[in-house]
C-alpha cells in the first residue's frame, strides 16, 4: 500500500511494516521493517550487514557508525526509515574487487585493532575525515574518532593508521 | 506526537523503552527549520544541527559551545531544537542562549509565540513548550566577538558537562550576559556578577579591549559561584562545582575582556 500523503506532503506509514527503499553501499534496497525500527537492526538483520556492530544502543560507543550521506552517525540513533532516499555507506562497501580500502589496509599495517569490535565504526569515522581531509594530523584523526570507544586500547594505533592512510593513494 | 530531530536524546529514550510514542514527527528534513538568517539578528532554525554551527553559529559562543558536544557523530546529527526539547540543565548551547537573551519560537495550530529564553525552562527537562508545540527557531541579536562559552567534565569528548559557563559581552550595548550550566534546576543568570562586570567596563570603557586585573577576574569568579545553586551526583560535588565555577568565571572574565 502506498503511504498516505497529507496535504503539506508529509508521509503517515505505520505502525505495521512498511516497505523502506535505501541505497546501501550503492545498491537499491527495500527493506520491510516497522517504522520503529533503527538502521543498524535494518543493516544487522535485514539485510545481513553484521559487520556493523551493535554495543551500546545508546549512542555512546560508536561500534555502529556508518555513513549517511557522507556523514558518520550512530546507526543505533537513526531510524531506517529517515534514511529513505539516503545514501548509507557500512564497512562491508569498502573493499573493492577484493582490495582492502587504503583505510583498511592501513589498519592492518600499523596494527590498529585487537579484538576488532570497535574497527568498523573507527574505520567508517576515518573514511569520512579523510574525504574534507585528505591528509590529517594526529589531532584531526583524535577528533575524528572521539566517538569511537576502543575497549582494548588500540588508540595509539588507531590514530597512526588514520595519518598513514592519508598519505596513500586508493590503488 | 512526538518530534524526533536529531534523535541523540530521543531514540535513547525509544531503543530502551522508557518511551513509547504512538506518533513519531520526523523534522530532519523540514527545509524551513535548517537555516540561519543572519543580518544583525540572528534566527537560527530548530533544525540546525552542531556541525552546521561549526561553520556558522551566528554567536562565538555558541560556535565554541557545538564544537565540545559529544562527537562527530553527535555533531551530525543533534540539533539546537533537540537541545531545547531536552531543556536538561546540562545543554550546553543553553548558557549560551541565556547569556545571549535569546528569545525561543514556538509554533502550533493556534499561531505563534515567542517567549525569552530566561521564561523557558522550568526545571530539569521541564520547559513552558506545550505539548502541541514546535521549536521553529530560536532568535537573538547579534553581540560582537567578546564572548566565550567553556565547561569542565571528565573527558572533553562525549561526557556531561559538570559545570558550564557562557559570557557575552555585547560593547555595542553595553550589556554582560553569563549564563552558568549544570548548576541548578535551570539554567542560572548570575546577576551580581553580571552587575560587578557592567561596572568594569564602564570603568575601562565599552569600546575597547582592555586586560582586568586579578582581583577583579577573582571577584567575578566569586559573585558567578556564589549565585549557583549546584547539587552533589554522580559526575561532582556541590563544592566541585562551585569551585569550577569561581575559576571559569575569573578566565571567562580575562578572555573576554581583551577581545575587542
Ligand atoms: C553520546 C551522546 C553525547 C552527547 N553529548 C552532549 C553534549 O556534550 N552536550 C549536550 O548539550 N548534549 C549532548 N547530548 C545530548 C543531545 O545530543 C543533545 O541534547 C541534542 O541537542 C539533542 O538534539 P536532537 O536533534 O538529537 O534531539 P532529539 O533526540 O531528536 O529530540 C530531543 C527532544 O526534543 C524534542 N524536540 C526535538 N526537536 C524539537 C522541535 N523542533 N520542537 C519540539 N520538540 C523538539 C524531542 O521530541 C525530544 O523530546 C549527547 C547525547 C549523546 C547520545
Ligand atoms: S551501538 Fe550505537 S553507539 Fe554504541
Ligand atoms: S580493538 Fe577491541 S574494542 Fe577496539
Amino acid at each position: 500500500m502506498p503511504p498516505t500523503i497529507d496535504r503539506r506532503g508529509a508521509a503517515l506509514r505505520g505502525p505495521s511494516a512498511v516497505d523502506v527503499a535505501l541505497e546501501v553501499n550503492g545498491e537499491r534496497v527495500v527493506v520491510h521493517v516497522p517504522p520503529r525500527r533503527t538502521l543498524l537492526d535494518a543493516l544487522r538483520e535485514q539485510l545481513g550487514l553484521t559487520g556493523t556492530k551493535k554495543v551500546c544502543d545508546e549512542g555512546t560507543c560508536g561500534a555502529c557508525t556508518v555513513l549517511v550521506d557522507g556523514r558518520p552517525v550512530y546507526s543505533c540513533l537513526t531510524l531506517a526509515i529517515a534514511c529513505e532516499n539516503r545514501r548509507v555507506e557500512t564497512i562491508e562497501g569498502l573493499a573493492k574487487d577484493g582490495e582492502l580500502h587504503p583505510v583498511q589496509r592501513a589498519f592492518v599495517d600499523t596494527d590498529a585493532f585487537q579484538c576488532g569490535f570497535c574497527t568498523p565504526g573507527q574505520v567508517m569515522s576515518i573514511v569520512a575525515l579523510l574525504r574534507t581531509v585528505p591528509q590529517p594530523t594526529e589531532d584531526d584523526v583524535k577528533r575524528a574518532v572521539a566517538g569511537n570507544l576502543c575497549r582494548c586500547g588500540a588508540y595509539p594505533n588507531i590514530v597512526a593508521a588514520g595519518v598513514s592512510a592519508g598519505r596513500r593513494k586508493r590503488t | 506526537m512526538t518530534v524526533l530531530a536529531g534523535g541523540t536524546d530521543l531514540m535513547v529514550e525509544l531503543n530502551f523503552g522508557r518511551r513509547r510514542p504512538e506518533h513519531i514527527v520526523a523534522i530532519d528534513r523540514v527545509g524551513e527549520l535548517a537555516g540561519i538568517e543572519r543580518n544583525g539578528h540572528v534566527r537560527m532554525g530548530a533544525g540546525v544541527t552542531y556541525t552546521r554551527m561549526l561553520a556558522d553559529a551566528g554567536s562565538q559562543a555558541l560556535a565554541e559551545a557545538a564544537r565540545t558536544i559529544g562527537s562527530p557523530q553527535i555533531r551530525n546529527a543533534g540539533t539546537i531544537g533537540g537541545n531545547l526539547g531536552t531543556a536538561s540543565p546540562a545543554g550546553d548551547t543553553l548558557p549560551v542562549l541565556a547569556a545571549l537573551e535569546a528569545t525561543v519560537v514556538l509554533r502550533s495550530k493556534a499561531g505563534e509565540r515567542r517567549v525569552p529564553f530566561a521564561d523557558y525552562m522550568t526545571g530539569p527537562k521541564k520547559s513552558v513548550r506545550r505539548a502541541d508545540e514546535l521549536i521553529v527557531a530560536a532568535e537573538w541579536d547579534e553581540a560582537g566577538p567578546a564572548q566565550t562559552y567553556m565547561f569542565v567534565s571528565t573527558r572533553n569528548a562525549m561526557a556531561i558537562s559538570i559545570a558550564g559557563l557562557a559570557m557575552v559581552v555585547d560593547r555595542a550595548r553595553k550589556r554582560v550576559g553569563i549564563g552558568l550550566g549544570s548548576c541548578g534546576p535551570t539554567i542560572i543568570r548570575p546577576a551580581d556578577a553580571e552587575g560587578f562586570a557592567r561596572g568594569l567596563f564602564d570603568e575601562a570603557g565599552w569600546e575597547r579591549p582592555h586586560r582586568p586585573s586579578e582581583s577583579a577576574a577573582k571577584e567575578l569568579g566569586r559573585l558567578v559561584a556564589a549565585a549557583a545553586r549546584p547539587i552533589d551526583d554522580v559526575r561532582g560535588t556541590a563544592a566541585y562545582r562551585r569551585h569550577a565555577l569561581a575559576v571559569m568565571g575569573a578566565r571567562a572574565l580575562s578572555r573576554v575582556a581583551q577581545i575587542a
